[in-house]
């Protein structure tokens, strides 16, 4: 096998490739929103109180502990074969990381700037939304970065439950022992993962004016500039996918 | 009149520590009050009464009259303003922002609140074109910190909390930050409660300062009144200690006569500008004469430039001047102290100020701007370091070159090491 025969295989199959590729962007990114619209939610809700946070972080971190395999299988068992199955286990997962970092992210904001806030008359829900959420946006962004890049790993296994997307290809590969089927489907699913990686890192920048600009307040040593602010990124959460 | 009453409160902590302990106070309208003692008195928790970010176990806290347990903890925070440590502006805003907080929080329209910030950064200094946009981390921390105070003004609140406000900051930002509070202050004239830990800053801004030790008020007087009749040894230890650190690191003579200069002429005449001492030691005519004597001793001089807020002088106390009257103590500097006589504009050569210090016969020369501003000092002992600066040395010819290179900046460091 060359690469021109890979290439001339993909090439062929052109119509099919993109409508995996399709399908299993759209899988990563309805689970991986899901997770993000109920995961940011209860990074908030950890904020009530150290049991809160507790519980809620226990149970995202089982969830994150039980392989993948396993957790499609369990969840094929009660919900049936189909695309659903792979989008609720890709929600589960990205649960962790999403929730994880929200809390960190709402948690180190200063002190002093919360007494600030508190001090010039914001209601809590101010302090919220106004201080403590727009701070912690960068750690959001981690969190939806490591969940997304898991996701599109675990959506590869996504045909052992009846799912869709460039998994297909691998699998058909694997049981017809075409290497050239496995290749078509492994590469563009590993591409995905790093431009999403990518892109959402020069999102993260982004979507955080003050580090553009600023010394965060634990950035290593007050560093300034760029460097600072990428030395302000959480450590992430252990993956495992 | 009196703003705020604090009446027989105690504060205690779930863990049992008692941290007030039957605190009476009152803080009148329309002065600076200062809340002063080590750390852990109690004097932040008593200042965080006022706007209910610490309430009492019991006691009560008015304001105007009126129980402040009746009045929305968030209400009542929007009419007070509060400024904290250098942290306290918020990293992911402008600095426009930042100081529209609190009317945005009040929902003005957004013309009124435009207005009033380029108003009040104008108010310290800061151009609003150019700071409006920017971050507080592109700021200085002495720039940070004026916008911090703007900030607490925004609402126009009758009374503003400081918590150790500028103790973060380097020495030469503090002093200017104190003066533009103190110049502020004489414009608005806002019930002000600041807390420090220290003596100097208090006695410097001060209307009344309280001192307070574990949780209790040791005494509660004017500056002047303080110094003179310290209540107990612990006011007095507080007092002194601080006075002597102070000294320890404020600057030397600044002036100590020197010999006679005669009509001795410069060869290409610099101006009183390079010669003057920039940070003459000064004071103001409200302040009581016990307070002039510490500055006195502080700054290790026996005369004083009076001076407004503006800096316009308004005249000199000797310590003589001070001595005779010192027993009255209802006279302030403004009852004792002589008109200036002579006083060089900026630019003027030096060989001008020279011959005005030799034939009046005087010990210095005051150097004012065209706004009759009080820049800076012609001492005769500034003259001749200047001297000694700028001429060549009989033995070591090389010399002259490179120290001529350094300038009157190298006289005035000497003259403050």
């Amino acid at each position: 096998m060359t690469f021109a025969d890979f290439a001339d295989y993909f090439w062929r199959n052109r119509g099919l490739m993109g409508e995996y590729f399709l399908q299993h962007v759209q899988m990563v990114a309805a689970g991986v929103g899901l997770a993000l619209l109920a995961g940011v939610p209860l990074g908030i809700l950890c904020m009530r109180g150290r049991w809160t946070a507790r519980l809620v972080l226990a149970v995202t971190g089982i969830l994150q502990v039980v392989p993948s395999l396993a957790m499609l299988v369990l969840l094929m068992l009660w919900m049936g074969l189909g695309n659903a199955t792979v989008m609720a286990g890709l929600f589960l997962y990205s649960l962790n990381p999403i929730v994880r970092n929200t809390y960190v992210g709402l948690q180190q904001v200063s002190g002093s700037l919360i007494d600030a806030a508190r001090g010039v008359g914001m209601s809590r829900w101010q302090q919220l939304w106004r201080v403590r959420v727009p701070l912690a946006l960068p750690y959001m962004m981690t969190g939806l970065r490591v969940a997304a890049v898991i996701a599109i790993g675990v959506a590869t296994i996504a045909p052992l439950v009846g799912g869709d997307g460039l998994g297909r290809e691998v699998y058909a590969g694997i049981n017809g022992q075409n290497s050239l089927r496995i290749y078509s489907g492994a590469l563009p699913a590993a591409l995905l993962a790093i431009v999403a990686d990518i892109g959402l890192g020069a999102l993260q920048r982004r979507l955080d004016p003050a580090a553009a600009r600023s010394r965060r307040p634990r950035a290593g040593g007050g560093a300034s500039g760029k460097d600072g602010a990428d030395a302000a990124v959480p450590p992430v959460p252990k993956a495992q996918g | 009149m009196t703003m705020i009453q604090i009446r027989d409160v105690n504060k205690r902590y779930d863990d049992g520590f008692h941290a007030l302990k039957n605190i009476n106070l009152e803080f009148r309208q329309g002065e600076m009050t200062v809340l002063i003692g080590p750390s852990g008195c109690g004097k932040s928790t008593t200042m965080r009464l006022v706007n209910r970010l610490v309430s009492p176990t019991s006691g009560t806290v008015e304001i105007g009259g009126r129980d402040i347990r009746s009045i929305d903890p968030v209400e009542l925070r929007r009419s007070i303003g509060y400024v904290i440590q250098s942290v306290g502006l918020f990293p992911h805003m402008t600095i426009g922002r930042n100081v529209a907080v609190v009317p945005r929080l009040k929902r003005w329209d957004a013309d009124k609140t435009a207005r009033r910030v380029d108003e009040l950064l104008d108010m310290v200094g800061l151009k609003p074109d150019l700071y409006r946009d920017r971050y507080p981390s592109e700021l200085s921390g002495g720039q940070q910190q004026r916008v911090g105070v703007v900030r607490a003004l925004a609402a126009d609140p009758d009374i503003i909390l400081m918590d150790e406000p500028f103790s973060a900051l380097d020495p030469l930002s503090r002093e200017q930050l104190q003066e533009d509070v103190a110049r502020l202050q004489q414009e608005l004239h806002k019930t002000i409660v600041f807390v420090t830990h220290d003596m100097d800053e208090a006695l410097k801004i001060a209307d009344r300062i309280v001192l307070m030790k574990d949780g209790e008020v040791v005494q509660s007087d004017t500056p002047d009144r303080m110094l003179r009749r310290p209540a107990n040894d612990f006011v007095r230890t507080f007092i002194g200690q601080k006075r002597l650190e102070a000294g320890g690191a404020a600057d030397v003579a600044e002036r100590e006569a020197g010999p006679d200069l005669g009509g001795f002429v410069m060869a290409d005449g610099p101006t009183v500008n390079d010669v003057m001492v920039t940070q003459p030691a000064v004071t103001y005519p409200g302040r009581g004469l016990a307070e002039a004597i510490t500055t006195m001793e502080r700054r290790k001089v026996d005369s004083l430039y009076v001076v407004d807020r503006q800096r316009k002088l308004l005249g000199s106390v000797s310590i003589y001047n001070v001595m005779d009257s010192y027993g009255d103590e209802d006279k302030t500097v403004a009852d004792v102290m002589m008109p200036v006589r002579y006083s060089v504009q900026s630019g003027t050569p030096l060989t001008q100020a020279v011959e005005l210090l030799a034939s009046h016969r005087l010990h210095n020369v005051a150097v004012i701007d065209e706004d009759s501003r009080f820049i800076g000092l012609i001492t005769r002992g500034s003259v001749v370091r200047h001297l000694a600066e700028k001429l060549p040395h009989g033995d070591n010819g090389e010399e002259p070159g490179s120290s001529t290179g350094l300038g009157p900046q190298g006289g005035n460091r000497e003259e403050h090491s």
